[in-house]
């Protein structure tokens, strides 16, 4: 089921575990199996949830059910026993009341006479020793509130949280010298994360005074920073643990801040651990979604097919509180344009305040949205032109040397051709095509049979790799490998496992820096404690960031360790240890080569290089339900480097089914600013029967700042899925649908809308 | 409210006896008074199949059924799927399939999704595609796309199925 290009060697390879039980054909020389596989293979991994704390408490969160309203009062109810509990509301935490983020907006808990801004805002917490006493004490608080007026359409909110402006060229002439003008507001809502491991924190109150949280995270120390803050404690007084978790896809990145707060809060008004678990109801009700957005596109084209004006204008609801917003939004103004050659642009956007959860982090991170807009947007100018979307993409995807409308010269790594032939060859583009228009035009309108239409679609993405502008520069990040008095090799990052295969990778690296296998190389638990601050494991940014990190501490203790024995790395570490104790190499990030990006006029090397995607689908659309089927994918991803096959195609292929749910099925309704479908058998995701067959290739086409080449691979495949199949649902119904998910209702609204029978 | 108790049941081919009220759920029944975590919660209300165990053969999802109900039946889960040589775990053909292929990313779903297979394989399923997408459609998974799941389950049904195989 797929399709490797960069090495098609398949020998079998020896087996970690078990020996002597090879299954052959999949393992490849020289890659590792998952380092944790065989842990979560056999139920021996310990997830938060897992993990036993004698004598700990339960912990719960009370929240606001307003939208948008005056908290009153908080009341104990009479008739409980409240001496058997612990409640702690605002007046109680010892240090700022806010979850440190971007901005200090954002408080722990709401405190009286302050303002309830969304439904589900976390008001006071109850700790009980069991949970039968947790259930009873929360029936027992009631909230006083005063509501006041709510805004839940973002394009009447008066509060902007950021705001972006970028042109270049002439729009004017550009829209004055083409041919066709076309226009389309495209709208995308929420997308909840769904990782399988709801959010679960268990805080201990140490004895020195300070607190240890262990918990379900992405980002160690965004956790720290926020309880240093909120408790007034030093560093050494607040360690953070990071234990197996469960998926992440950006909703454990600023979220888990907020509960390890809670968590700790309880902790020490009771003495005892206390745990923070989250049902999946409260997990999808309270925590960050997908930003929705709505998107307008005004584009000048010729006749045939080239780009000559672009004007888009971006609304992302950022709802209640700040959060990443404005890096969200900064993420999809750059991307806006799509990966596409057009001399005249104007890119405006806003993120703007709705009394709704705060939105923030998820895969893609703002480029999902403006991505789907602006693919859906050319497929519906390619159909006006009459020419092929394959086509109209050649004519216009970047090329070496192109420059973006935020005036980065695409220097190197540029991969938007190579990918798009690649996904057009292998899925038989052109061919297909015909044949699904024989098929629709062969079709009689009712001679009784099932009416199936098949389809098929192409998009073509891009994303920026790591952070966005000056970013990786302001954060600074530091990634250690140290080798121990004993002989052992260990990396020290801050990154964390959740699932992508950071633990299999990092051995891997460092082995290869050092001369030495991967299984010699230990990779610490992120515990802030013991790691150094090598930044948040978001933004596809680990293997090629602090992958780079890491390699070069390697290269610098491989050398001292060298220099000092006189014999290669690999045979001497050991002795090195032995005789000379402890080295520790801790390696800072310095800039990427280029000119830097200028956040003032928002115009510069927005980021060091650029992943590029595309993704064919084809679907089957039932045309008297309008159920969509997605029967095959192609994924083609450039990654810059593979550092491990098996891993680099799964997280290929679980974007690529993320995006076909955005794309499909997966839909927020709101009621007031409350999340009606907040629970797993309402909000649905797809499942095995509903997921396509994904044919993964990947492509190399290295980045020369890192030193292995990468560009990252989380992230890419989110931005490309959905417009692929939006737009086969439009080859197959001659409907293009301006909202996801294209539900069955929305096509037929749009077929009914435009004329199209049959 | 059933009583408290004993119910007695076959676990992992070990007898396992328990003095809890009877409505209590077996998910919680496994983790926190038998310390079997292997097997997870992930919605509590039967959709995401990450708690699912074999009860008699047959999959259930765990949070889903009161321990009363399986006095005196047979309950397999995920730490049951593995054989011990020597005080260590030795993976089954399933399990080194998952591990070989890829099937397993955060892992979370991975107990529930190996017991959708172990049913799969033990009632004679083979690599077909179509029907071992039907066999794991109950269990959810949001990292790997089920390509690679699919691909794991087609394996070991090449290499002679998911029981343990001492």
């Amino acid at each position: 089921m797929t399709t490797r290009t960069a090495s098609p060697d398949a020998a079998p390879a020896p087996l970690i575990v078990p020996p002597g039980e090879v299954v052959p054909g999949r393992a490849r020389p020289g890659e590792p199996l998952r380092r944790e596989g065989p842990g979560k293979l056999t139920g021996a991994a310990k997830y938060t949830d897992d993990l036993v704390f004698p004598g700990a408490w339960y912990g719960a969160t009370i929240r606001s059910t307003d939208a948008h309203a005056r908290l009153l009062a908080i009341d104990l109810e009479d008739g409980f026993d409240w001496s058997s509990v612990v409640v702690v509301t605002a007046a109680e935490i010892p240090g700022e009341n806010v979850v440190a983020s971007l901005k200090s907006d954002q408080p722990a808990l709401v405190p009286v006479g302050g303002e309830i801004r969304h439904h589900a805002e976390p008001v006071c917490l109850v700790a009980a020793p069991d949970r039968e006493t947790l259930r009873a004490a929360k029936a027992c608080i009631r909230l006083r509130t005063g509501a006041l007026p709510a805004v839940f359409d973002p394009l009447e909110s008066r509060q902007v949280f950021a705001h972006y402006d970028i042109a270049r060229g002439d729009l004017e002439a550009g829209f004055a010298a083409a041919d066709l003008i076309v226009e389309g507001t495209y709208r995308v809502g929420h997308q909840e994360q769904l990782y399988i491991e709801n959010n679960a924190m268990i805080a201990l109150p140490r004895t020195d005074g300070g607190i240890e949280v262990h918990g379900s995270m992405q980002c160690p120390y965004y956790a720290h920073k926020a309880l240093k803050r909120a408790l007034g404690l030093d560093a050494v007084h607040t360690v953070v643990i990071q234990e197996e978790t469960g998926g992440g896809f950006g909703g454990k990145e600023e979220y888990p801040s907020m509960i390890a707060i809670h968590a700790a809060l309880l902790a020490l008004a009771c003495g005892r651990p206390v745990r923070m678990i989250y049902d999946r109801h409260e997990d999808i009700a309270a925590t960050t979604k997908r930003h929705p957005a709505i998107v307008t596109e005004r584009t000048g084209v010729m006749r045939d097919g080239t780009l000559v004006a672009q004007e888009i204008e971006i609304v992302m609801d950022g709802g209640a509180y700040c959060t990443l917003s404005p890096v969200v939004l900064s993420r999809g103004t750059l991307h806006a344009g799509g990966p596409y050659r057009c001399p005249n642009t104007r890119i405006r956007s806003r993120a703007v305040a709705t009394n709704t959860p705060p939105n923030g982090a998820f895969r893609g991170f703002g480029a999902p949205q403006v991505e789907f807009a602006i693919e859906a947007h050319l497929g519906e100018i390619a159909d006006r032109l009459g020419i092929s979307p394959l086509e109209i993409r050649r004519r216009n995807v970047y090329r070496l040397g192109d420059t973006t409308p935020f005036g980065q010269v695409l220097r190197e790594s540029v991969a938007g051709e190579e990918v798009l032939e690649k996904a057009a060859e292998a899925a038989d583009f052109e061919a297909a095509r015909a044949r699904t228009a024989a098929a629709r035009a062969s079709r009689s309108g009712d001679d009784g049979r099932a009416r199936i239409s098949p389809g098929i679609g192409l998009a073509l993405g891009w994303h920026g790799a790591g952070f966005t502008g000056s970013g990786e520069a302001q954060m600074g990040s530091v990634a250690a490998v140290e080798l121990t008095a004993e002989g052992d090799i260990r990396v020290l990052i801050a990154n964390t496992e959740i699932g992508q295969g950071t633990k299999t990778v990092f051995p891997m690296m460092a082995g290869d820096a050092l001369g030495v296998p991967p299984e010699a190389v230990e990779v610490a638990q992120p515990d802030t404690s013991v790691v150094p601050d090598s930044g948040p494991t978001v933004a596809s940014r680990t293997v090629m960031v602090v992958g780079r990190l890491v390699i070069e501490a390697c290269r610098r203790l491989r050398a001292q360790v060298e220099e000092a024995t006189g014999r290669p790395f690999a045979e001497s570490y050991r002795e090195y240890a032995r005789s000379r104790g402890h080295l520790r190499v801790d390696q800072k990030f310095e800039p990427y080569p280029g000119e830097g990006f200028d956040d003032t006029t928002y115009t510069g090397d927005a980021y060091p290089a650029f992943g590029w995607a595309a993704c064919v689908a084809e679907v089957e659309v039932d045309l008297d339900t309008f159920e969509v089927t997605v029967k095959d994918v192609v994924a083609v991803d450039d990654i810059g480097r593979v550092i491990h096959r098996v891993l680099a195609e799964g997280q290929v292929e679980g974007g690529t089914l993320q995006a076909i749910g955005y794309g499909t099925i997966e839909e927020i309704k709101l009621q007031d600013g409350r999340y009606l479908n907040d629970r797993l058998a309402t909000y649905l995701i797809p499942t095995a029967l509903d997921a396509p067959r994904i044919r993964t290739i990947l492509v190399e086409s290295p980045y020369s700042g890192s030193p292995h080449g990468a560009k990252g691979v989380g992230e890419l495949p989110m931005d490309v899925g959905a417009p692929a199949v939006v737009a086969a649902i439009a080859d197959a119904t001659g409907a293009w649908v301006r909202e996801l998910p294209a539900t069955p209702e929305r096509i037929m609204a749009e077929r009914t809308a435009t004329g199209v029978v049959s | 409210m059933t009583g408290v108790g004993p119910y007695r049941f076959v676990l992992n081919g070990e007898p396992a006896e328990v003095n809890v009220p009877g409505m209590r759920r077996l998910l919680d029944v496994l983790r926190e008074d038998l310390g079997m975590t292997g097997t997870k919660e992930g919605c509590g209300e039967g959709e995401c199949g990450a708690c699912s165990v074999l009860l008699d053969g047959a999959v259930v999802d765990a949070c889903l059924v009161p321990v009363c109900q399986v006095d005196g039946h047979v309950v397999r889960t995920v730490e049951g799927l593995a054989s011990q040589v020597d005080g260590r775990a030795r993976l089954s053909p399933l399990q080194v399939a998952f591990l070989e292929a890829g099937g397993a990313q955060c892992g979370i779903c991975t107990p529930g999704m190996l017991i959708s297979a172990v049913a799969y394989l033990d009632r004679g399923g083979g690599p077909d595609e179509a029907a071992i997408r039907e066999a794991i459609a109950g269990n959810l998974c949001r990292c790997t796309g089920y390509t690679k799941i699919v691909e794991a389950i087609a394996l070991a049904a090449d290499s002679g199925g998911g029981s343990v195989r001492v």
